[in-house]
């Protein structure tokens, strides 16, 4: 028989594996949730997933490589910002979806007790199969076009999962902090679109002046979006320092969100 | 077993507490050295106490003693202040029932994510499955979104999942209120499965024929004190006494909530005693508040022993307005239920936009143990309901 005791929260503390590991029915169920709720009462369903980057992505070509010409590495422009686009959802999506979920289920937060952090995590999941739907048309884009991104594309599954718990660090600490302060829902997408527009998601890092490219190579998205089309497109790797950088920083701001979450989680059924 | 339990809150004494980022940046720029000044506010204070196996556990008290509030410490939803808690097994919670419930999923999809979050693993809930669907009622709607159900189906459904939960201990806060008759009376006798079957069960509620019903113990919290720990009958004897004392500390106006522009002076019955068919009158002697513009009404709750309100006279709907300007004795005449033998409380309130005047156990009477029907039958004839009507039979 298991034995619970319940003490006061310690100022910082880690989430015990075992709980979340037995909640996992939880997490499945939130993510399953998730994505009934969103296709159902809906015409076209599933579609919606793979015409929003495919619509996204043809106005960019049109923006960017026909009225701007701007350069997209040999790379024909559509394909080219099909591949920003995926790994921009997945981040933006992550982020975007996590933030608001606490708050969104305010209900349950003040009424039952299962691990927290299940919640904001939870709501990637249909993030992710949103990627894969997106990513299966991409891979069959790659076919039409006849790019051939060789044994690149093997490592595609880590920049993903690097890419994730990047997005999942910050939609964490987003959602924990936007139970107390709802500023953070007017401040998240907003700053979500500066930031897309500061990283090279719809256009090439070749498009970018010299002089800025320090500061680009500083934006660790840019890192990611470097990774995703190294894997994709057959481009160049990004700088060796880029990648390791990339994998330091998705583990510490991961860690730092889960952090956040866990020391603000204890107060979380009296404020919300 | 818990030692020691505490919880509190801060309450924030400048005002709200900020809401937002830049308000609380604000107050900080403000009172750079300063915190924010706060009061602590108790809601349970070194609550100690041991509850065997399999023991069903009543949890009474009067509103904001504290109930609540444990039941949300034992059950993790919050954090205790300090204390420390052990279970000896699993909790599960039967807080508000349909709380995980989304109206958009289908009941089967509900059954499942609700019995997720409430601690059942997938096998549990699938091997539980029928035995849901069969107590619940709702078999032929299970493919059917909830939000298509009526509130009796989904409270049923609801219910079914929670109750049959596997955990050790179970806490039950107030989820009889639901349902039909029919349906309370199910789920009553299934809790007591639960509780006979060796289960440790906590239940909170303030009506105290579930709690006699269900409890073999129980457990009396006053403003966050244990105050008994024991047996049931007294336990209840105790909870009931509380509001004789409660009305006494009322008597004192600078008490008792509402703004205080306007008080009630003296309430009195128009008798002590009643006959259970006779009006029952009550006298209310109210001041005046020159500065008050305008009029305001009176309602007036009358309470069982048990604190269920039977029933409430607003003097707005029988077009009750009083001018402040001068002080007034109104009387309350009310003629109909009959009442059921036994004492009631009358709480008054003195109203206008807001609360003037918040008098809970103003006055208090008896009703006579007398038989208002024109034949006699046995106690069962009349232990049902909480109040008598005046009905007849005719065979047609």
């Amino acid at each position: 028989m298991t034995r619970i005791v319940i003490t006061p929260p310690a100022r910082f503390s880690l989430p015990a594996p075992r709980e979340l590991w037995e909640a996992r029915e939880v997490l499945y169920r939130f993510g399953l949730r998730d994505v009934v709720l969103r296709y159902r009462q809906t015409a076209v369903g599933v579609a919606w997933v793979l015409l929003q980057p495919l619509a996204a992505a043809g106005i960019f070509s049109i923006v960017f490589g026909q009225v701007a010409n701007l350069p997209s590495a040999g790379i024909p422009y559509f394909i080219f910002s099909y591949v920003g686009m995926l790994a921009w959802n997945l981040f933006n999506g992550i982020v975007g979806r996590s933030a608001p979920s606490l708050v969104g289920n305010q209900a349950l937060i003040s009424k039952v007790f299962f691990p927290r952090m299940l919640v904001p995590l939870s709501s990637s999941m249909a993030v992710l199969i949103d990627f894969v739907v997106a990513l299966g048309l991409g891979i069959g884009l790659l076919v039409v076009y006849a790019i051939n991104p060789g044994w690149p594309i093997l490592l595609l599954p880590v920049w993903v999962l690097l890419m994730v718990l990047l997005g999942a660090g910050i939609g964490l600490a987003a959602s924990a902090v936007m139970v107390k302060y709802r500023d953070v829902a007017y401040v998240l997408p907003w700053a979500l679109q500066i930031l897309f527009f500061a990283s090279p998601v719809a256009y090439s890092l070749d498009a970018v002046p010299e002089r800025l490219h320090a500061l680009y190579n500083l934006n660790p998205l840019t890192w990611y979006l470097e990774e995703f089309r190294f894997s994709l497109l057959g481009l160049p790797a990004p700088a060796p320092w880029q990648i390791a950088g990339s994998v330091v920083v998705a583990l510490l701001v991961f860690l730092g969100g889960t952090l956040v979450f866990q020391h603000l989680e204890r107060e979380f059924a009296d404020v919300i | 077993m818990a030692s020691g339990l505490g919880k509190s809150y801060r309450i924030a004494l400048s005002g709200d507490r900020p809401t937002t980022a830049v308000e609380a940046m604000v107050k900080r720029m403000r009172n750079p050295v300063r915190r924010n000044a706060y009061e602590s506010f108790d809601a349970l204070e070194d609550l100690t106490f041991e509850i065997p196996w399999g023991e069903a556990v009543g949890i009474i008290g009067r509103n904001g003693a504290g109930k609540s509030t444990l039941l949300k410490v034992l059950t993790r939803i919050t954090a205790p202040t300090r204390g420390r808690v052990e279970l000896a097994g699993r909790i599960g919670s039967l807080l508000e029932v349909g709380t995980g419930f989304h109206p958009e999923l289908t009941g089967r999809e509900n059954i499942f994510l609700n019995g997720a979050l409430l601690g059942m693993g997938r096998k549990e809930i699938q091997r539980r499955f029928g035995e849901i669907v069969d107590f619940s009622g709702v078999g032929k709607f299970l493919d059917t979104p909830v939000k298509r159900y009526s509130s009796g189906m989904y409270v049923r459904l609801a219910f079914a999942v929670a109750a049959h939960l596997d955990t050790e201990i179970l806490a039950i806060d107030e989820v009889l209120a639901v349902g039909d008759a029919e349906f309370q009376a199910k789920s009553l006798a299934k809790l007591r499965d639960v509780a006979t079957d060796g289960r440790t069960v906590l239940f909170v509620s303030h009506q105290v024929q579930t709690v006699t019903a269900l409890c073999t113990s129980a457990i009396y919290l006053d403003r966050g004190r244990l105050a008994y720990h024991g047996d049931v009958p007294k336990a209840l004897e105790l909870y009931r006494s509380s509001f004789e004392k409660f009305a006494l500390e009322q008597q004192d106006p600078d008490r008792r909530p509402g703004s205080g522009e306007l008080r009630a002076l003296a309430v009195e019955m128009g008798e002590d005693q009643f006959e259970p068919h006779a009006e029952k009158s009550v006298v209310i002697h109210l001041g005046k508040a020159p500065d008050l513009v305008g009029q305001y009404f009176v309602s007036c709750h009358i309470n069982d022993l048990n604190g269920s309100v039977i029933a409430q006279c607003d003097s707005r709907l029988v077009g009750g307005w009083f001018d402040a300007s001068r002080e007034h004795t109104v009387r309350l005449t009310m003629r109909t239920p009959w009442l059921k033998p036994g004492r009631y409380t009358v709480d008054v309130f003195v109203c206008k936009t807001g609360v003037l005047d918040a008098w809970e156990g103003a006055a208090a009477f008896e009703v006579l143990p007398h038989n208002p029907y024109p034949e006699l039958a046995g106690d069962e004839a009349t232990g049902n309901g909480l109040v008598l009507a005046d009905f007849g039979y005719e065979s047609e």
